[in-house]
């Protein structure tokens, strides 16, 4: 007796389940799926259980009452009575703004270091691989240390430029180079809304008139096009254009009364007063970050120029562009397609990256929500949730922009 | 680290986690956390902690990253300090053999989830009593064995004399510690303004505030001078001379299983005790057989049944002297005038010497 290789249509024994190569997948992965939510539910049962036993509950009500600590790095008002949520919301900007300063100039260092890696100078190619290799190779962690440390060694401390007749002077009398950061002058309205306090309105306004000022230079210039398209005569927009951008936006900032706060030197005994403090943690993890994201950006960027035919090259050269044009306009465009889709991971690693902000005691959400927060409560399972609630949201919101980003860039097919 | 554990009481029956499912209440946000914070809350459930420490036959003990003269390994690599001789007491009266300590290094942040865990049996580390610990991280404190306060650390050449000085300054905070929050009360209940550096451990502080990436660091005043001994200049940096707050010291335990907390309790006690009644590592034998102080006897075991009811034996209170000293011992050897950290009994001298060492009788 064998088994049958044709079952005979209509009828279904339970053997079959395991017997009959038809179904036998279908048994093999739902017996995996019971076991993983078997392997769930003795996880979760194991911690209520454990909870109850140890009496403790799950609230939210932390979040409510003040934090009780002070954060050095605030974009938010904030001081040690706002709520423990307030200290997660002052942790959600620091993260979002290393973030977002660190893919910028990732980018930045990926696409110059990805383009000369390919470059004819046998000198420039090489140190290009050596940042490669270097700085992709050592943990980040490792990066933002090393950075800091150096930092804080190196640089001065605040105390020489302190008093009537500091060591060293600002320089320019507007910056200073510390260990613990660098002071810039601070922009700031006299004459705008809330008065001396100021207010976030002032720079929504100036922001909206430069998002304003940028689709009227792009009017402009599509009204150019057009004409070049009908006459071949190109207009002249230069002039037009810079006064798009620059008149309505000067004439909105005198409006409001701009005015610089320049650092001073002789306000406190410790430290610089006024202007806009960037300090050493964000200088270290932003730096950091960004070289050793650019590192694997450059590759990237490398992989996307090779995969251009070089046909592409050689007939552009044809057409008698140079180099320099002949990548910007013929290979660049072509190899964004194939850039972006791993680009987007990368951004995503410099988002996660950004929560060991806590190693130079930058105060990130991790430091701020899963840090402190979570020491002084004790509130140990809702901080983590929210914690990767948080990333889970943000880095979901990343791939959606990149992936938008990615199908208007890709090669459509008609 | 992953363990289902189950109350080992006898009066307990053991517990199946079938019989739970219909009474925990589902909570589906909790669903996700659960795959990573189940091994936190694991040990959580564990009484019998003494059952578990003999069986292993070793001491987690849970004390700090590396504070000289409370808890670092010395040259040799063992450790050695006042919180840890707490532990090595611990583990002479339980296990008879002082060296049976597992000494697990944790930093202000960690060490809350090691001990709520089971990862360590009982945490020695610089560990200020507070309510909501207690009460709220459930944890038992079962004593105080340093009274101490927050201090601030400031080099000489600044020129600053008081900690109300300090506006503006930039200030090296550990964080995750109840000085942390001292330090937010001191500012604003002085009207002043700082800027806080955050850092995980003490050797992290140190190096922030010799490199002058803050102006002064704050702790506790024993770690401060503590760390201010591992200097290489000390005589360049001097403590301020307010202290900011009350910070009790004591070694804690898990909430919930008496019979360890008092085991670790009376250990405490007995070192305390000790020193009160002249007990020595050095006539802890000879006063054994000798004694005709009653509660000497007591303590040691020569009469009555106070290793029993701990659930010891007799000699338990005698091997933690005979191995450790007594508190006077101990705190002179390891963080007293004549180490280099040169800390003063002040508050933590016996009541009869005008200190607040005050253990309850043995009776």
């Amino acid at each position: 007796m064998s088994t049958t290789t044709d079952p005979q249509g209509g009828t279904f024994r339970l053997s079959m389940l395991l017997n009959d190569s038809r179904y036998r997948s279908l048994t093999l992965q739902a017996i995996a799926a019971i076991i993983l939510a078997l392997a769930i539910f003795q996880l979760y049962s194991n911690l209520a259980e454990n909870l109850r036993i140890a009496g403790l509950n799950i609230s939210y009500a932390f979040l409510g009452t003040p934090a009780g600590y002070d954060l050095n790095q605030t974009l938010i008002d904030y001081n040690s009575q706002s709520s423990n949520l307030r200290a997660a919301f002052v942790g959600i900007l620091n993260t979002l703004l290393v973030a977002v300063l660190g893919c910028i100039t990732a980018t930045v260092f990926g696409v110059i270091a990805g383009v000369l890696r390919l470059s004819n100078n046998w000198l420039v190619r090489k140190l290009m691989a050596f940042y490669v290799e270097i700085f992709r190779n050592i943990p980040v962690l490792i990066w933002i240390i090393i950075i800091f440390t150096i930092m804080t060694a190196v640089m001065p401390g605040p105390k020489l430029y302190l008093g009537a007749e500091p060591e060293r002077e600002l320089i320019g009398g507007l910056f200073a180079f510390t260990n613990r950061g660098i002071y810039v002058p601070a922009p700031f309205f006299t004459s705008g809304f809330g008065g001396e306090e100021g207010s976030g309105l002032n720079w929504l306004l100036v922001i909206g008139v430069l998002v304003a000022s940028f689709f009227a230079a792009r009017f402009v210039t599509a009204s150019a096009n057009a004409k070049q398209a009908e006459t071949g005569v190109r207009p002249n927009t230069m002039y037009l254009n810079l006064a798009i951008w620059f008149v309505p936006v000067a004439i909105v900032l005198f409006i409001l009364g701009l005015s610089w706060d320049m650092p001073d030197p002789l306000a406190n005994r410790f430290n610089l007063r006024g202007g806009l403090q960037i300090g050493a943690p964000l200088i270290a993890l932003w730096f950091a970050l960004s070289i050793y994201t650019g590192a694997f950006i450059a590759e990237n960027v490398r992989a996307g120029i090779q995969a251009v035919s070089k046909g592409q090259t050689e007939a552009a050269s044809a057409l008698g562009l140079r180099p320099g044009r002949t990548m910007s306009l013929v290979v660049l465009p072509q190899a964004l397609r194939v850039i972006i889709p791993p680009l987007i991971s990368q951004y995503l690693n410099i988002t996660k990256n950004s929560s060991l902000a806590i190693v130079v005691g930058y105060a990130d959400i991790t430091a701020t929500l899963g840090g402190i927060t979570l020491n002084q409560t004790g509130r140990a399972i809702e901080c983590v949730l929210l914690l990767m609630a948080f990333y889970l949201i943000i880095s979901l919101l990343i791939s959606m922009g990149m992936n938008v980003y990615n199908n208007a860039m890709k090669l459509k097919e008609r | 680290m992953y363990r289902l554990r189950y109350p080992k009481v006898s009066d307990q029956p053991p517990i199946n986690v079938a019989d739970y499912q219909e009474e925990v209440t589902m909570n589906k946000s909790v669903l996700f956390g659960a795959m990573t914070v189940a091994a936190l809350a694991a040990g959580a459930a564990a009484a019998g902690t003494l059952d578990d420490v003999k069986a292993r036959g070793k001491l987690n003990c849970g004390v700090t990253t590396g504070l000289a003269g409370f808890a670092a390994p010395d040259a040799n690599g063992e450790w050695k300090g006042f919180d840890v001789a707490v532990c090595r007491a611990v583990a002479a009266a339980v296990l008879g053999d002082a060296t049976a300590v597992e000494f697990v290094p944790t930093t202000g942040k960690t060490r809350f989830t090691a001990l709520a865990s089971g990862e360590i049996d009982m945490l020695a580390r610089n560990t200020t009593w507070t309510l909501s610990r207690d009460v709220d991280l459930k944890f038992d404190f079962v004593g105080v064995n340093y009274y101490d306060g927050q201090g601030f650390m400031v080099p000489k050449e600044l020129g600053v004399s008081s900690a109300k000085d300090l506006d503006g300054a930039t200030v090296c905070i550990q964080t995750g510690t109840t000085t942390e929050l001292n330090l937010a009360d001191f500012f604003r209940a002085n009207n002043i303004s700082y800027e806080p550096v955050p850092i995980e451990t003490n050797a992290e502080g140190t190096q922030q505030y010799l490199a002058g990436a803050c102006d002064t660091y704050t702790t506790d005043a024993s770690g401060l001078a503590s760390t201010r001994a591992t200097f290489e200049n000390p005589g360049d940096h001097t403590l301020l001379p307010e202290i900011i707050s009350k910070e009790p010291l004591g070694p804690l335990v898990r909430h919930g299983d008496n019979e360890w907390g008092d085991i670790v309790r009376w250990t405490l006690n007995a070192l305390i005790t000790a020193e009160e009644l002249g007990v020595s590592s050095a006539n802890v034998t000879e006063m054994t057989t000798s004694t005709t102080n009653p509660e000497i006897a007591r303590l040691l075991g020569s009469e009555g049944t106070l290793g029993e009811m701990l659930g010891l034996d007799a000699d338990w209170a005698k091997r933690a002297i005979e191995t450790q000293g007594n508190y006077g011992e101990i705190f002179a050897k390891n963080i007293g005038e004549d180490t280099p950290i040169g800390l003063a009994r002040g508050l933590n001298a016996q009541w009869t010497d005008g200190g607040l060492l005050y253990s309850p009788p043995f009776r």
